[in-house]
């Protein structure tokens, strides 16, 4: 095995994590969690601006 | 809850009006070279060397980029990871390092460049000195940056911290290799003058590995870790999928890095390199217009803000502006389609598709929704002035790209031509006199771009002016 071989390997090994991601990322498990990370800027209402808006959109 | 301590938005505040001053000087610059090359006499030949186009240039490229793009990514990202960590930022001494010495760095470039101090190394200019106070200073930036990530009061890191943390990550490990030189000694005493670590092809792939990724990292992941803050902001709504801005960060993590040998098509650069920075550029137009999507689908049932809300039109229009270029960039990355683009105009309208309407856009509007909050006040001092900016800057920037798209094809097709028996159709100055129109309209494009900002200043200083700084209290995360 010489060092173009391991160069395949990392490539392939990037490729495989990042589907792993992609199937996490979109797994029914994960939703909630990142339903609330999304909410993660709205946490706080001390801006006039959007307290407005929240009740209006939301 | 609220606890006793404010954010600190001393920083940002330095950070944010800096950007709008960076921006002005910037741009002023740019227009000028573009003025000089219609109007040569504008180079000012009789007062010296220094204010040739050659060497306002690369000031141009670093006033627009490190000075202007920087401070605003310094300003957002110190306001951001603050206020979505819950916390006070990390070390603020070294807080206030980071301004003082990126504005020592853009003073420094502002004197050196003309002065006629290059590595001759495409926007990465400075020579060693400089070089290495970035060093410094961007090390800083990552301790203050990660330090608050650290320390903050929520479980989870949000997205838009992951682009800024990316992005000063991969700057830092870019600007380090790429810097790598040996400075000239001149009678056993150290000059400023330096020549690159690598030679040859090699020295040429780094740069543009560097080149590239800065495009990627600087003027991409950076402003998207905007993007992801102040478009939900704005629009009132959480981003459109956090799933998909996940997938988004990963994707162009894994890819952007190989993208860079598209810039060395048909050079003495091995063929499977040229081909593997093709297939990764043509690879890259799907996060890209993934992260798009997500930003412009935020706005998904609340359209009708879109309407009477300037500061959500930059944001919006600037995300428009991000999916043209990124489909235009892949495709001028294809061997065949490079062949007739590049080293023409078309690169320049390319790259200011990228600038004035991703980056500038993107910037603005969120400088639109910041200064005011660092301030005290609800909004900007005139909400018409905003939406005159808006539309002087959309105008400028269309007449931009336009007339370099024109001179660009038109360049590329007239170098290419031969007649039947082999010889050039054109002499090169043919070229160079057909594109005098097009250049002439540039000019016009990029003064109507300089006098939004104008206005913006304007805007600006009268939010500003009479307001007492204030800084907002931390608040504990409303679950916590």
């Amino acid at each position: 095995m010489d060092i173009n071989d391991l160069r395949s390997l990392v490539t392939v090994l990037s490729f495989l994590c990042f589907i792993g991601i992609c199937v996490w990322a979109y797994s029914r498990a994960a939703k909630p969690a990142f339903e609330e990370a999304a909410r993660l800027p709205f946490l706080e209402d001390d801006d006039p601006v959007l307290a407005n808006d929240h009740k209006e959109g939301n | 809850m609220q606890t006793e301590t404010t954010y600190n938005y001393k920083v940002v505040r330095q950070f944010a009006i800096m950007a709008v001053v960076w921006g002005i000087v910037g741009m002023l610059v740019g227009v000028l070279i573009a003025a000089q090359l219609v109007w040569p006499q504008l180079n000012f030949p009789q007062l010296g060397e220094w204010f040739h186009f050659g060497r306002l240039r690369p000031l141009h490229t670093n006033a627009v980029i490190f000075a202007f793009g920087g401070s605003a990514l310094f300003a957002t990202s110190y306001y951001v990871v603050q206020r979505t960590c819950h916390t006070r930022l990390f070390a603020p001494g070294l807080a206030a390092f980071t301004f003082w010495g990126w504005q020592l760095v853009i003073v420094l470039a502002a004197l050196s460049l003309p002065l006629g101090f290059t590595t001759a190394k495409e926007y990465a200019e400075l020579e060693w000195p400089i070089d290495i106070l970035i060093t410094l200073v961007w090390v800083a930036y990552a301790v203050v940056f990660f330090g608050t990530i650290a320390k903050r009061q929520v479980s989870h890191i949000y997205v838009a911290n992951w682009f800024y943390g990316a992005f000063i990550i991969a700057v830092a490990l870019l600007h380090v290799v790429n810097s790598a030189e040996v400075p000239v000694l001149a009678a056993g005493l150290l000059t400023p003058k330096s020549y690159s670590a690598y030679a040859g092809a090699q020295d040429a792939m780094v740069q543009w590995w560097y080149g590239h990724n800065a495009v990627g990292f600087f003027l991409t992941a950076g402003f998207l870790g905007m993007m992801y803050y102040f478009v939900p902001k704005q629009a009132g709504r959480p981003v459109y999928s956090y799933r998909l801005s996940v997938v988004h960060f990963w994707a162009l993590i894994f890819t952007y890095m190989w993208a860079g040998p598209h810039h060395l098509h048909y050079t003495a650069l091995p063929d499977w390199t040229q081909s593997l920075g093709m297939i990764f550029s043509l690879i890259l137009l799907a996060p890209s217009w993934g992260g798009m999507i997500n930003g412009i689908m935020t706005l998904s049932g609340a359209w009708h803000k879109l309407r009477d809300d300037p500061i959500l039109k930059f944001l919006i229009v600037s995300l428009s502006f991000y999916g043209m270029s990124t489909f235009e960039g892949p495709m001028m990355s294809v061997k065949t389609v490079n062949a007739l683009s590049h080293y023409t105009d078309w690169t320049v309208g390319h790259v200011h598709s990228g600038a004035l309407g991703w980056v500038a856009m993107v910037t603005i509007g969120s400088l639109y929704y910041l200064i005011p909050r660092l301030y005290g006040k609800v909004e900007m001092y005139s909400k018409d002035l905003v939406t005159a900016h808006f539309w002087i800057a959309t105008i400028g920037i269309v007449l931009y790209i336009a007339s370099m798209w024109i001179s660009g094809v038109m360049q590329g097709l007239m170098w290419r031509a031969t007649n039947p028996d082999g010889t050039l159709t054109y002499a090169f100055v043919e070229a160079v006199k057909a594109s005098y129109p097009f250049w002439t309209i540039r000019v016009l494009g990029g003064l109507l771009f300089l006098t939004g900002m104008l206005v913006m200043a304007y805007n600006v200083f009268k939010t500003v002016a009479g307001a007492k700084p204030v800084d907002a209290p931390v608040l504990a995360p409303a679950h916590a």
